[in-house]
């Protein structure tokens, strides 16, 4: 399988020198096409900052990120992001925020309103196109930046912590979706969260990291049926496993 | 029917007072002109046209200065928000010069733009130009960063960023922005026409003072509440509908 995103040896400090304060260090890390992989890790360990570093919003204090063999040196339109604070753009209606990269990149609108379409159906919004972001739920909201971010056509999709301001019932709902939506698109998924439940129902792999500053500690292959069953025993095997992993980690900030 | 009540409510309150003083005499009569005195100078100037031709060259004036700093304060908050170096030059100058009341300024510009028109817009220009130009730059600043980097993964160019993202996050500040600066370029006009005019509402209310006629002191200074009214209430209206679909 042809590897997607390399980061290699990727360490990041913040602070006025640029060292004071270390976030991440030396992450090497291999994602293969057609992966959903999950990045878990106690609250400050870096793993937004990585997923910041991979968008190109931020750069490296040293090493680099390949996407295709490329080095990354800012955002790009291979490189779809779904923020955890939905960033729709208010002044748009749901059919506008949708078709904005498809603006940009000077498709026809006949092919524009197709593809607004075809993602909007799929999120299961179909029926509020003309509404604005501010007329939507939480959830509504998260399913736009989907939409959004799939009908551009890039081959990565970055997700911050998505489901993470929604509440539980909508949640679940909307994993249950991104499950269908990654078996009919096979995208190369890097998936920031905390839940190591929605790890565990997502991924591929799942790559635990370090308290802060973080480093790689794990990283677990999920051999789990496409669909999963959140009670199978298999599953509730790796959520406690990961669980005790994990669990050292968040008691080391605490110490 | 509140509004048309508290309208009623001070003219009400204004013949009483005056019929009060015509009797008492607290201060001379001919000091206080009376409701029906001033709806007279009115009548009788707006029959002759004087009074229509006082507003359009005030309005004119206004529209005109007003434009000038709009565009003005437009292109210079928007280079100035977006280029940090150009801000930071720009900044102290501007606080400086900012807390300096127009007002103290408007000799120089007749010493420099003459006594014509050229003057009377100048000093317009100027007066509204920091208001807004601060106002503008300051509610692009405000642009949220995350609005620009889900736009620059979706494929955004820097040049997109600034049409699709800055300018419609930023236009509520905007829109604001210009009102303030319009309602204060009616604002600072009597002033301009103070001195050295032969026409506008100030040249008007200073005809009164020259020929000690209160009433058209008085009659000035209403025509100039009404139109500052009608024309803030229209420029809410537009403003409404220009961001109805903003949050």
């Amino acid at each position: 399988m042809t590897t997607r995103i390399h980061v290699q040896r990727v360490s990041k400090a913040f602070g006025a020198d640029g060292r004071s304060a270390p976030v991440l260090v030396d992450v090497d890390l291999e994602v293969p096409e057609h992966e959903l992989l999950c990045i878990l890790g106690p609250s400050g360990c870096g793993k937004s900052t990585l997923l910041n570093i991979i968008a190109g919003f931020i750069a490296p204090t040293s090493g680099r990120v390949l996407v295709d063999g490329a080095p990354v040196t800012g955002p790009g339109a291979e490189r779809g992001v779904v923020f955890q604070e939905y960033v729709l753009f208010p002044w748009l209606t749901v059919a506008g925020n949708v078709e904005f990269g498809l603006v940009l990149k000077g498709t026809p609108a006949a092919e524009r309103r197709r593809i607004t379409t075809r993602y909007l159906e799929l999120v299961g919004l179909a029926a509020h196109a003309e509404k604005f972001p501010v007329q939507l739920s939480g959830g509504m909201k998260q399913r736009v930046a989907i939409a959004r971010a799939l009908a551009n056509e890039p081959a990565i999709v970055l997700m911050d912590e998505p489901f993470g301001a929604l509440d539980a019932q909508t949640r679940e709902t909307l994993q249950d979706e991104l499950s269908r939506i990654q078996r009919l698109e096979h995208k190369t998924i890097l998936f920031v969260t905390h839940s190591i439940r929605e790890a565990v129902y997502l991924a591929d792999r799942v790559l635990v990291m370090t308290s802060a500053p973080g480093r790689i500690k794990r990283v677990f292959d999920i051999k789990l049926p496409e669909v999963r069953d959140r009670f199978a025993r298999e599953f509730t095997d790796y959520e406690s496993e990961i669980t005790r992993v994990v669990k050292e980690e968040v008691a080391k900030v605490h110490e | 029917m509140t509004r048309a009540l508290a309208v009623v409510g001070a003219l009400a309150a204004w013949t009483i007072i005056c019929l009060l003083n015509a009797r008492a005499e607290f201060v001379n009569p001919v000091l206080l002109p009376t409701p029906w005195a001033v709806a007279e100078v009115g009548l009788t100037s707006a029959r002759s046209g004087e009074l229509g031709r006082h507003v359009l060259t005030s309005l004119g004036r206004v529209a005109e200065g007003f434009g000038i700093a709009a565009v003005a304060a437009l292109a210079l908050g928007l280079l100035t928000a977006l280029c940090v170096p150009l801000r930071l030059m720009l900044e102290p100058v501007i606080e400086f010069v900012r807390p300096i009341p127009p007002l103290a300024f408007l000799p120089m510009f007749l010493v420099w733009f003459g006594l014509g028109e050229a003057s009377k817009v100048a000093f317009i220009g100027y007066t509204t130009f920091f208001p807004m130009f601060v106002a503008i730059a300051a509610s692009v600043l405000r642009v949220d960063v995350m609005l620009l980097r889900a736009a620059a993964s979706l494929g955004a160019s820097r040049a997109d960023l600034i049409r699709r993202v800055v300018i419609p996050a930023s236009l509520p500040g905007i829109v604001v922005a210009l009102r303030v600066g319009f309602g204060l370029a009616l604002f600072v006009i009597v002033g301009a026409e103070f001195m050295g005019a032969d026409a506008g509402l100030g040249n008007l209310i200073m005809e009164g003072r020259t020929f000690f006629n209160p009433a058209q002191i008085v009659m000035g200074a209403l025509v100039l509440g009404i139109l500052g009214s009608l024309i803030n209430a229209l420029l809410l209206a537009a403003e409404r509908r220009l961001l109805s679909a903003q949050p």
